[in-house]
């Protein structure tokens, strides 16, 4: 709970934001004034859900901070939309505990539905309305007055690219248009949490850019908390603060990517080196003087000479030695070296890690 | 507020209490700390979850193609039988002394007596009767898996509102628009009445009218709410709509006519007046009565016939034998209503019960399918 001052005074501050643009700090005061550590607006503490004897989630520890996007990951069925809903109240925990914005969700729905912003999965939107309709709706629902709504809901067409073609019944939205037009749904309450399920799934890629580099503002300059879900691996790791792995209603590792990858990544580091190479036998060459770096756990060559060897390095703490290691190879072989870089980790990777140790039931050493 | 590191609190309800949360932070956002204060938000706009529901529903309802299509067919169902039935209300205008009351509510239950289709006579009221269950289910088939196959149904219930909120609001809003439609059909056919026919309303007699209007709500509603449960029941909106279409068809149109068909065999009914052929009618009478369709005819037909002072067959012989000797007579509003209370007790009775399972079955759903 860092969201700074009164209610209307942050209204006013987060419409000015639309015409003034990015000016992030100023739009709240210091945090730690009153305490150092604020409280965290998304809590849970053994969250459970069982449907019969499925349990679909599994004692679930999960803190988002304020001005964070936490990044839920898992496949189809892991637990992850269960999950909202329980921190939305439209689900009531088997067992366990949820605080959302302070306040249990299954006790006191309300007051946290009026101050979380909610993309469904699949969003739906009355087809026989239009844009703005539908999101004056939702203004009502949020009791939001007239003239306020009608401010709030051009700022959140304008802020997810719907303002041309607001006044258009929703029929003839394309899917990404509706997702668009679920996450203005989601902003003109302004909320001081955003739980997004799926936000990009429908959306073009330059579209996505787009999203997440507004969500990326929200955060920055309303310090906003964000939970998405996602199955698209590189749109969470380019846009999430912190990621949670979820498998089978567990978090079988939650953290930062450098976390993510010290913990799952079994100490291997990976480097990349670019070689200009005109024959079979410089390749060859190449091979061989890699090789001979010590800690080169393994070595792939590019597919045609030219191009990017992988280079994995075990243990992963001797990255930078290696690095170097290929810039004095190059210069004492004189080989024509083109580039040399460290590859940070691919989720990808990392996911199907800590996916592959769940299943062999290693889950609770993870944890 | 220093919380992180304190576990949560463990009563549930109760808001974390804790005591070092520094009194600043309360001054600054007063909202914050407690949800249930009331923001400037909540207080310039007063209304209700449903009712903001109910607005919307109602709304989209007016725009909405079966409105006018319901409108059309109630329109007919009020306008044939009173065209047909023309020149026998005049007769009957002309034969009756002035001053005397219950002709005029007579518009809706005179009909021709040369006419009947399935043994339902070409009256307003039969005719309502049978159309009127479509008004009902046709405005509640879809409410919720309607919503629920557009996606809304999540994103609504993430709205500051209660679950409840959805399906009382959408009832509400049937309700008001089927009570729109009524009056524009009892309306239509007063003016008729008054205008063509030269048929002014005693004032007991706009009473009687107003009662009927609202027993006709009622009887619609109890519709209503059986088409809100199939909603709630079936996911898909085409199976409600085929299941109410079904169950119209076998109880308004083809109930009475299949009830008695059955009964015929089972407790046949002789033209003696004896105590067994009376225990028949008897039985007869309580299956029938089973049917809302029956509930509602013989209400209407006691309210809008003031000479009526039976709703059905007396229960005794000796009864029976007074009510052919009795000598006609015009009962007051009161009496009326008197004979007819159980029933309209009964249809308010099948439609509450008919509402609390839709409602009991909806607050259980889940979210998701």
């Amino acid at each position: 709970m860092t969201a700074p001052s009164t209610r209307p005074t942050r209204k006013k501050v987060g419409r000015q934001r639309a015409a003034v643009g990015a000016e992030p700090g100023t739009a709240r005061p210091a945090r730690g004034e009153a305490d150092d550590r604020p409280r965290a607006p998304i809590r849970t503490r053994g969250l459970t859900k069982a449907y019969g004897d499925l349990l679909a989630v599994d004692h679930l520890d999960l803190e988002v901070q304020a001005g964070e996007i936490f990044g839920l990951l898992g496949q189809n069925g892991a637990g992850k939309t269960t999950t909202i809903l329980m921190l939305l109240g439209l689900t009531e925990p088997t067992e366990g505990q949820a605080r959302v914005v302070g306040l249990d969700p299954a006790r006191r729905p309300l007051e946290v539905k009026r101050r979380v912003g909610y993309l469904p999965d699949a969003v739906g939107f009355y087809a026989d309305l239009s844009g703005r309709d539908n999101l004056r709706y939702t203004a009502r629902l949020n009791r939001i007055p007239r003239d306020e709504a009608e401010e709030a809901i051009d700022q959140a067409l304008e802020q997810v690219g719907l303002a041309h073609r607001a006044d258009d019944e929703t029929e003839q939205y394309s899917r990404g248009m509706l997702q668009r037009l679920g996450i203005a749904d989601a902003l003109i309450k302004d909320p001081d949490v955003l739980i997004l399920d799926e936000p990009t799934t429908a959306i073009d890629p330059l579209g996505v850019t787009e999203i997440l580099d507004l969500l990326r503002s929200l955060v920055e300059e309303r310090q906003m908390a964000i939970l998405l879900s996602s199955h698209l691996l590189n749109q969470v790791q380019s846009v999430c603060d912190r990621i949670g792995i979820f498998a089978a209603g567990r978090l079988i590792g939650q953290g930062s990517m450098a976390d993510l990858a010290h913990r799952f990544g079994e100490d291997i580091a990976h480097v990349e080196a670019e070689f200009q190479t005109s024959d079979d036998a410089e390749v060859a060459r190449v091979r061989e003087v890699l090789g001979a770096i010590p800690s080169v756990a393994s070595l792939k060559a590019p597919h045609r000479g030219n191009g990017a060897w992988s280079i994995a390095v075990k243990p992963a703490a001797d990255e930078t030695r290696v690095r170097r290691s290929i810039l004095a190879a190059a210069a004492s072989t004189g080989l024509d070296l083109t580039s040399v870089r460290a590859v940070a980790p691919s989720l990808e990777e990392i996911y199907r890690r800590a996916v592959e140790r769940a299943a062999h039931g290693h889950a609770r050493d993870v944890r | 507020m220093t919380a992180d590191s304190t576990p949560l609190p463990s009563t549930p309800g109760v808001v974390d209490p804790s005591p070092e949360a520094p009194a600043p932070e309360v001054a600054r956002r007063p909202r914050r700390t407690d949800g249930a204060i009331p923001s400037r938000r909540e207080r310039s706009v007063p209304h209700a979850g449903w009712m903001v529901v109910a607005g919307k529903e109602f709304a989209d309802h007016l725009l909405s193609a079966r409105f006018f299509v319901l409108l059309a067919i109630l329109g007919l169902a009020g306008g044939i039988p009173i065209f047909l039935a023309t020149e026998q209300i005049r007769n009957l205008a002309s034969q009756l002394p002035p001053g005397i009351s219950g002709l005029f509510v007579g518009l809706f239950i005179i009909g021709p007596s040369d006419v009947s289709i399935f043994n339902i006579d070409v009256t307003v009221q039969s005719f309502i009767t049978l159309a009127a269950p479509l008004l009902g289910l046709a405005f509640a088939f879809d409410a919720i898996n309607g919503e629920r196959a557009q996606g809304t149904l999540p994103r609504l219930l993430s709205q500051p509102i209660h679950r409840d909120d959805v399906i009382n609001g959408k009832f509400a809003a049937g309700l008001a628009i089927i009570a729109f439609v009524l009056a524009v059909v009892v309306l239509v056919i007063s003016a008729f009445g008054i205008l063509r026919l030269g048929i002014a309303p005693t004032a007991s007699e706009v009473l009687r009218l107003i009662i009927w209007y609202a027993v006709t709500i009622l009887y619609v509603g109890l519709w209503l709410s059986f088409g809100l449960l199939l909603s709630i029941l079936f996911r898909r909106a085409s199976t409600s709509a085929l299941v109410g279409f079904g169950v119209w068809l076998v109880v308004a149109v083809f109930g009475q006519f299949l009830v008695r068909f059955v009964l015929a065999f089972l407790v046949p009914v002789t033209n003696q007046l004896t105590t067994d052929n009376l225990q028949a009618v008897q039985t007869q009478t309580f299956i029938l009565r089973l049917l809302p369709t029956t509930l509602y005819n013989e209400v209407s037909r006691v309210l809008l016939n003031p000479t009526a002072t039976y709703a059905a067959t007396p229960p005794t012989i000796g009864q029976n034998v007074q009510v052919s000797q009795q000598i006609g007579s015009v009962l007051s509003i009161d009496q009326s209503f008197i004979i007819i209370w159980p029933q309209i007790a009964t249809l308010l009775a099948i439609m509450v019960v008919m509402f609390a399972i839709a409602y009991v079955r909806f607050m259980r759903q889940e979210v998701r399918a």
